[in-house]
This record gives C-alpha cells, sequence and structure tokens, in this order.
C-alpha cells in the first residue's frame, strides 16, 4: 500500500493513559500534534482534564500495526469452542475468595 | 485592613483574571482543536487561581465585598492588571507570545510567593506554580515551535515580541505598597525577578531564532490602576455585561 502524502495536516497520534498506579495503559482515543513530545502536552490537556491519569503513552498512529478485520474468522473463530482454555473446571475453595 | 496587601492581591488576582478571561477568547476558534483546549485549560487555571486572589483580597478589605464582586462589578480604573495582559490576542502567535512572557515571569513571582510570610500568599502560591510551570512549558515550546518555524511564522513572532516588549517592563516595577510587602516579607521584591525571567527569556529567543528588542521603554499605570490602555474598559463590557444587565443573577 503507498503511504498517503503528508497535507500539511499533524500527524495522528494514538493516545494511551494509565489511570492509576497498577493499572496499564489504555487507549483512550487519538490526536494531532507536530512531534510527540507536543503530543504527550496535547494528550495532557485533551485527555487528563478529569484527573484521569498518572501515565501517558502516545505513539503516531502510522507505527501500529493491527490486524485486519477481514481475517477475523481465521483469526478468533477457532478459540469459540475451545471452553477447556477458560479455568472454569476448578471448584475454587470459599476462603480464597474473590478471584 | 491592610491596604499594601489588598492592592498586592488585587494586582495578582487582576492579573489571572484579564489574561485568563483574554485567553478564553479563543475558546471554539483556536486554530486546531488540540489547542483550543489547551488554551481554555490555561484560562481555567488563570481563572481559578483568582478566584483565590480575590477571595482573599475581599477578605482583607473586609468591606462585605466577594471575589465575584472584586471581578464583576469593578471599573477599569479599579483594575490593577498590567497592561501586557489586557492587550487584545490579535493572532494565535501573539497570544503565544504574550503568554510566554508572562508565564516566565509569573512562574518565578509564584515561586518566591510559595515562600511569603504570609502562609495564605504562600499556600495559593504553592499551588498555582504548578499549573504556571506547565504554562510555561507548553507557551515556550510554542513560541520557540512558530519562531524557528517557516518565514511567516518566524516573522509573525517576530512581530509579536516587537510589540509586546515595551509592556514587559510593568512586571517589574514597584511602588510604596510593593515596598511595604517586601519588607514584610510578604512578596519578593519585584525588580528581583528580573535576572530570572530574563535568562529565561533569553535562552527560549535564542532557541526560537528570534532578536529580542534593543529598547528598555516600559509603558506603565496598569499595576497602578492610573492609565489602562483603551482595551480594558472593552473588554471589561463583554466580560461583566451579564452582572450589569442582571444585578446579582445567579444560576
Amino acid at each position: 500500500m503507498a503511504e498517503p502524502k503528508r497535507t500539511g495536516e499533524w500527524p495522528l497520534f494514538e493516545v494511551f493513559i494509565r489511570g492509576q498506579h497498577g493499572l496499564s495503559h489504555r487507549h483512550v482515543g487519538s490526536l494531532h500534534a507536530p512531534d510527540a513530545e507536543m503530543a504527550v502536552k496535547n494528550a495532557r490537556d485533551v485527555y487528563t482534564r478529569r484527573n484521569e491519569g498518572v501515565s501517558i503513552w502516545v505513539v503516531e498512529a502510522q507505527a501500529i500495526h493491527a490486524s485486519a478485520p477481514g481475517d477475523k474468522e481465521a483469526l478468533y473463530d477457532p478459540s469459540n469452542d475451545k471452553v477447556y482454555r477458560h479455568p472454569t473446571f476448578f471448584d475454587v475453595p470459599d476462603e480464597v475468595g474473590h478471584m | 485592613m491592610s491596604a499594601a496587601l489588598f492592592e498586592t492581591l488585587l494586582r495578582l488576582g487582576d492579573n489571572t483574571l484579564v489574561l485568563g478571561h483574554r485567553v478564553s477568547e479563543w475558546c471554539g476558534k483556536a486554530p486546531v482543536l488540540e489547542e483550543d483546549i489547551a488554551l481554555a485549560n490555561t484560562a481555567l487555571d488563570l481563572i481559578g487561581q483568582t478566584q483565590m486572589w480575590l477571595s482573599y483580597a475581599a477578605e482583607v478589605e473586609g468591606a462585605g465585598r466577594s471575589a465575584d464582586d472584586l471581578a464583576m462589578l469593578r471599573d477599569v480604573w479599579d483594575f490593577r492588571n498590567i497592561l501586557m495582559v489586557e492587550r487584545p490576542n490579535l493572532d494565535f502567535g501573539h497570544t503565544m507570545m504574550r503568554q510566554f512572557l508572562f508565564d516566565a515571569y509569573h512562574r518565578a513571582l509564584l515561586s518566591g510567593l510559595a515562600g511569603s510570610g504570609d502562609p495564605r500568599v504562600a499556600e495559593i502560591a504553592a499551588k498555582a506554580v504548578k499549573e504556571a510551570t506547565y504554562h510555561l512549558d507548553r507557551s515556550a515550546e510554542t513560541v520557540i515551535a512558530l519562531g524557528d518555524g517557516t518565514e511567516v511564522s518566524h516573522a509573525k513572532m517576530q512581530t509579536a515580541l516587537d510589540l509586546l516588549w515595551p509592556y514587559t517592563g510593568e512586571m517589574f516595577h514597584s511602588d510604596e505598597a510593593d515596598a511595604e510587602m517586601v519588607a514584610a516579607g510578604v512578596i519578593p521584591d519585584p525588580e528581583g525577578l528580573r535576572p530570572a525571567w530574563m535568562d529565561t527569556v533569553t535562552a527560549t529567543m535564542a532557541e526560537a531564532t528570534l532578536t529580542l528588542p534593543d529598547s528598555n521603554f516600559a509603558h506603565k499605570g496598569g499595576r497602578t490602576g492610573k492609565q489602562h490602555t483603551e482595551h480594558l474598559g472593552h473588554m471589561l463590557t463583554q466580560m461583566q455585561w451579564l452582572q450589569r444587565a442582571y444585578p446579582d443573577a445567579t444560576w
């Protein structure tokens, strides 16, 4: 696939934010910025206004390689009927509580 | 009431109020969405600081006025902000240059105030300096990006710097009220903030490939209230319109 031409638009960045220590970064959205440093600042202003985060990752959207929606069946259907892959066949003692 | 403390608090609160309102004028029409939100955040930070400064000012005055009364019911001659912050936004470059020149001063000032002998002042400043640090980070980066950008952006930033430069000197002026507050350990000496400010400005302008104007001329009259520019009155007609048209309206 040919690279789309830069139109003078700033590149698109995907934004990942860690809500609190111990949790992993979650994708929260995307934004435009002239470079990565500015993207972090923009992410701070766009996505952490209501105290949502303690850490920000940004990555240029074009650096992300994604699975193709068209391959959905081949990729995901085979795991549909493998119930034994879920740990639902163990009796969890009451004392263990919520897992 | 301490007249000098009241005056000082008005100067602090009016700077953030007037600049906060100016910056808020970009809401909905900044060049890009991300800048729009960032500017609105900055404006809100400044209005939040205003709330703290003017609330304390109202208490110190002890005349039954509230922070809202001070913000919405005073006229031009009672405002104590420096002239630079009441200047119209003009273009985005001018707005960001003004923001940078103010932020560099504001951070130095608030850092000093965080060690104030007046615990309320110290408390407000300690909270506000974190916001000012981010504002400065952001405005400096934008000034560098635009100054060291295209021919057009460079020219616009140089014009903005030339226009704003004569308004920077007022930040470091002082009068008897300042002297009294300095002596009481409430505020740092305004002139003493200049070297740190100058260092920040010089370094940033060098990176932005912009030339500092070679002039010490300084417009004044804002922080004393003696002579505001014609722009402040126009701004207040917008900012205060609702309270003037519908006195005591609440929502």
